[in-house]
Formats: C-alpha cells, sequence, structure tokens
C-alpha cells in the first residue's frame, strides 16, 4: 500500500525524538500558561514558577488537571496568554450552562492548527486534486473552518457548503463532482437516503472519502457508510477546547486515529482517582495542547473514554493511536454533532414562568437524524384556556433553547404530574437512540 | 348575558378525554356543549356544563389544569341561513368571534350556539341592541 505523508520526517520520528518535542514544546507551553489568570496559581502551587521547572515529560503529572468548568469560571478572558490584539479568531463551543467556552488562536495557532489537520488529511489520502465538500457547520464551531484550512493548505478545490439543507448537498455533490466529504455519521446516512428524492444515482456522483466525526459511531456505522456510499470512511477526533478537528485523525489503514504528539500530549487516566493509565488501558482522554500560545491548556479532561493502542501502525507513523470515543464520564448528549448538556436546557426551561418544574429530556432516531425532544410540564395557574397562548409558549421555549444550544428541540407540553417526579438525582434524560 | 366555559388542557395521551368526561359524569355533572381545539402535540378541551363551579373545583382536585372563560350563547334560528343571519349583524357591528360551537341540546326550536368573542361586553350590547336572545347560566342549569 502506498502511505501518503505530509511531513514523513515528523510522521514517523522515533519515539525519542517525538518525546523531546513534547518537552522543549510543553515547556514553551508552561510559559504562556504562567502568564494567564487561570494557570498562574494553579501551576505556583504545584511549584512550577517558570518553564524551567518542568525538567522532563514526567514532570507534566505534577499540573493540575484543567475542567470544562475552569474554562467557565476564567470566562471570558481568564485563559488567554497574549493581548487581544495578537488574537486572529475566536471559537467557542457550548459550556455546562449559560457560558460557553471560548478559545483564542493566535496567527501562529492557526497556522499550526492548519498544518495539523493538512497532515490529516493527506495522511487519509486527501489530495490536491480532491474536491472538497465541508458539511460541517461554519461559525463558532471549530468543524467547519478547522478543516477548511487544512484542505486550502493541502491545496484541494473546497466547496464551503456548511451543515444542512440537504438537497442543496446533494445538488452539489453532483453538479461539482465532490470527492471527499467532511461530514457526521449521521447526516451522512441521511443524505443517502435522501439521493432517490433528488433523483442522483452513486454512478452520478464521484465521491471516495468521507471524514467523519462530531458523534460517536460504532465500526458497524462506519461499515454500512462505506458499503452504501462505496467510499472509504476515516474517523476523526477533535474538541474546540483543543483547537477543534485534527487532535487525532485515521490513516490509510482505517484502524483508529493517530493522535499527533508533536501538538498534543495524549494521556488515559483513571476518571475516578486521576492516576495515569498504560497504553492500552481504558479510561479518560487527558489532552495539553503543545502548540497554541493564545490560550494554552495544560491536561483538560475531556470526559471521553477511550485507549491508546500499545502498538504500532502498519503505516509506519510512530504517533500513537487512539480508539474510537467509547463513552462519556458526564451527561453531555451528542444531538447529530452538536454537544449539549443537559443543564443548559434546564437552566433555560426554568426561567420560563408558564413553566412548573417538571421537565425530560428525550434523544431518539428519526431516520438517520437524531431527535431532541424536550417535554416540559405547564404551570397551571397561568393556563387561560387560549390555544394560540400555549403555541406561543411553545415557540418560546424552542426559541430560548436554539438561542443556547443552537439547535432546535421539538416542545411538548405536558399535564403537571405527568412526567416523572424528581427524586433527588431525577432521570431527567431518555436517550432511546439504538447501541449498533 | 356571560356563561361560564370551563377549559381544559389536555396533553396528547391515550384516554385522557375519556378520563375527563367520566369523572364528571360519575358526579353527576351534564356536559352541554364541547368543542376541542387540537394542536400536533396538544389540545384543549371546551365544555359549558350544567354546574360550573363544581366542575371547575373537580377537575382541579383531581389534577387536571383548567380554567374559566366568559362566553356567550345564543339562539340561532334552526333553518337554512340562521346562523348566518347571526353572523352578518356581528360583522356589521364589527364584533369578532374567536370561535363558536354548537349545544348538544336545544330547549326551543331554535338552535344554541356558544361564541367566545373577543370583547364579550361589546358583542353583549350589540346582541341586546338586535334583540337576539342570550342565554343565562339558569336556562342551561335548566336544560
Amino acid at each position: 500500500m502506498d502511505i501518503p505523508f505530509w511531513n514523513k520526517e515528523i510522521e514517523t520520528a522515533e519515539r525519542s525524538r517525538l518525546e523531546q518535542i513534547q518537552l522543549e514544546r510543553l515547556k514553551v507551553t508552561v510559559g504562556w500558561a504562567l502568564k494567564t489568570a487561570l494557570y498562574r496559581k494553579r501551576l505556583n502551587q504545584a511549584g512550577i514558577n517558570s518553564p524551567d521547572d518542568i525538567k522532563s515529560l514526567g514532570d507534566l503529572r505534577r499540573i493540575p488537571f484543567t475542567t470544562k468548568d475552569d474554562l467557565r469560571v476564567s470566562f471570558p478572558k481568564g485563559h488567554l496568554a497574549v493581548d487581544m490584539v495578537d488574537v486572529l479568531r475566536i471559537h467557542s463551543s457550548s459550556g455546562t450552562t449559560g457560558i460557553p467556552t471560548v478559545i483564542y488562536y493566535s496567527r501562529e495557532d492557526v497556522d499550526n492548527w492548519t498544518d495539523l489537520l493538512a497532515r490529516s488529511i493527506v495522511g487519509a489520502g486527501g489530495t490536491r486534486a480532491d474536491v472538497f465538500q465541508n458539511m460541517m457547520t461554519y461559525g463558532f464551531f471549530t468543524g467547519g473552518l478547522g478543516l477548511h484550512y487544512g484542505a486550502e493548505r493541502v491545496g484541494m478545490t473546497v466547496i464551503p457548503i456548511s451543515g444542512g439543507n440537504t438537497k442543496r448537498q446533494i445538488q452539489t455533490m453532483r453538479d461539482f463532482r465532490s470527492t471527499v466529504l467532511h461530514v457526521t455519521p449521521s447526516y451522512l446516512l441521511h443524505i443517502h437516503s435522501k439521493l432517490g428524492d433528488e433523483g442522483v444515482c452513486l454512478e452520478d456522483l464521484a465521491l471516495r472519502k468521507a471524514f467523519i466525526g462530531a458523534e460517536p459511531h460504532s465500526e458497524n456505522t462506519r461499515r454500512k457508510l462505506q458499503d452504501l456510499l462505496r467510499i472509504e470512511a476515516f474517523n476523526s477526533y477533535g474538541l474546540s477546547e483543543l483547537n477543534g478537528p485534527g487532535v487525532a485523525f485515521e490513516c490509510v489503514c482505517r484502524k483508529d486515529m493517530h493522535v499527533w504528539e508533536d501538538g498534543y500530549i495524549a494521556e488515559i487516566i483513571d476518571p475516578k482517582t486521576g492516576e495515569v493509565l498504560k497504553d492500552g488501558q481504558e479510561g479518560e482522554l487527558v489532552l495539553t495542547n503543545i502548540v497554541r500560545r493564545a490560550t494554552p491548556i495544560l491536561r483538560y479532561r475531556t470526559r471521553d473514554l477511550a485507549f491508546l493502542h500499545p502498538q504500532g501502525c502498519d503505516c509506519g507513523r510512530t504517533h500513537r493511536r487512539l480508539s474510537r470515543i467509547l463513552g462519556r464520564t458526564d451527561d453531555m448528549l451528542i444531538i447529530n454533532g452538536v454537544n449539549v448538556f443537559p443543564s443548559q436546557i434546564e437552566e433555560k426551561i426554568m426561567k420560563i414562568p408558564e413553566v412548573a418544574t417538571n421537565y425530560l429530556i428525550h434523544v431518539d432516531k428519526k431516520g438517520a437524524l437524531d431527535r431532541l425532544t424536550v417535554k416540559v410540564e405547564i404551570y397551571p395557574k397561568l393556563f387561560l384556556g387560549e390555544v394560540s397562548k400555549l403555541e406561543s409558549l411553545k415557540h418560546k421555549i424552542v426559541e430560548e433553547l436554539r438561542a443556547s444550544i443552537t439547535i432546535s428541540p421539538a416542545v411538548e407540553l405536558h399535564e403537571p404530574g405527568s412526567l416523572p417526579v424528581s427524586e433527588g438525582k431525577a432521570k431527567r434524560v431518555v436517550d432511546e437512540r439504538p447501541k449498533d | 348575558m356571560k356563561i361560564t366555559q370551563i377549559s381544559v388542557f389536555l396533553e396528547n395521551r391515550k384516554g385522557r378525554l375519556s378520563d375527563v368526561c367520566s369523572l364528571l359524569g360519575a358526579h353527576d355533572i351534564n356536559i352541554r356543549a364541547l368543542t376541542i381545539a387540537e394542536t400536533e402535540s396538544f389540545g384543549v378541551l371546551r365544555i359549558v356544563v350544567d354546574k360550573s363551579e363544581a366542575a371547575i373545583k373537580l377537575l382541579r382536585e383531581n389534577q387536571f389544569v383548567a380554567n374559566f372563560t366568559d362566553v356567550v350563547a345564543i339562539e340561532v334560528p334552526d333553518q337554512p341561513g340562521g346562523l348566518a343571519s347571526i353572523l352578518k349583524i356581528l360583522s356589521e357591528h364589527d364584533v369578532n368571534i374567536e370561535y363558536m360551537y354548537g349545544f348538544v341540546e336545544k330547549f326551543s326550536d331554535k338552535a344554541l350556539l356558544v361564541m367566545r368573542f373577543e370583547d364579550t361586553d361589546f358583542a353583549q350590547q350589540v346582541l341586546a341592541r338586535q334583540q337576539i336572545h342570550v342565554v343565562t347560566e339558569k336556562e342551561i342549569e335548566g336544560l
């Protein structure tokens, strides 16, 4: 098999060389972190007052973990390590409550990230001859713009179509002979189910690859996509706190995702004790970004459960491979690739006076896509018998939630006492999506 | 003269309407007029009963979401064009109807209609001036 590389020297570097790079970059990163309100105190408390206090990679373990909550507390700029004038871009993702998680990028940061994405794309066999249809949402979400920059660096023909509008996606795939897609697995299945409606068959298309990510999926789903569309599908992994996509990506072997270890230090820990586990052991993925100056993030607890492969890969890359995401250590839901915390929903609906205290978050599948339904009980005293008032209440709830979680849920109004009553930690979330 | 309509919020659940009717029936409350406003995911039951105070107390005690609405019940000639003649008068006097529905029974040769007006007081004045018979609560209890 012909193995394509973007930067063969780095991608196949000896482990000792990689670790040397990691140590140098970690020291620099700690230096940047010491400039932030978020890290100064906690690093000092750990006895780290200057980059030189990091003498080996083992010293990483002296640094306390960073959580999403830390980034909420430090909102908006407590974790910013440069002057705003040097910030080239801001991305943001959902916080666990109304306060989002914000990440700043300097010019150099965008450049480093873009390079890792170009490496990811080329590693998966993408070339400058490809027509790349980027179906991930552009905007605050990192999935769209991240791959866009990477694909341009590779020299692909980029179609920045963003997410949604299935009819237009299909027409575009046909009209421009798109060869590579970037998409969530569920949306790609949905697109496949709609090809017939547009009078399009596979022979009308030139598809050969899809980069799939932003939501968990099984090996069966990947195979199904590959068989249905006669393409190769590559898993990708990333999260906005660590730049976005391009933290880990599958190579042409398609046997789990190489973590780009010259850009990130990956650890797997026991989520309960924080103890660092060995390769092969399943636990929570913890990541440190070592090529981002504006927002250095040290030992970030991703809440994603996975493991790192102990052995190398047939492609010859020395960067360790990360398994697919096996679960979460928190209650975050991923709805059609969008991260949603139940607490975000609760915060919004509890502010609406017509809503009583009980609610239920229901997730299931409608066709290939996820469907989110928020069920609320109405507050009896505010019921005046008018249907129009109830309809506007529904719309108000939908709008409030859309502003907060960026997707529009279905809203159901219920009679008081009809939803399961909260007893301590109530079961507020019912996820009926099949686990294949 | 206004009469009382009871509105009951009904979530989209099997047997919910039957629950309301059974409850009222078991307490000897008679439904005189009924309509359901339905949406995709819920409905609002609107009823006129012979004992409205007792009915709403009973419904609330049984955890139904229920409230009063003022409506007007009027007699309409039970013949072709009967309703049209009344609506024409209302329209000429700029009286807006939000919704309307029919009674189950009647106590003369005329049909009985429940009307919910945008402005109930104004509608009553117009009806009185035009000598259109407005049914009283007492008459409904006696049905």
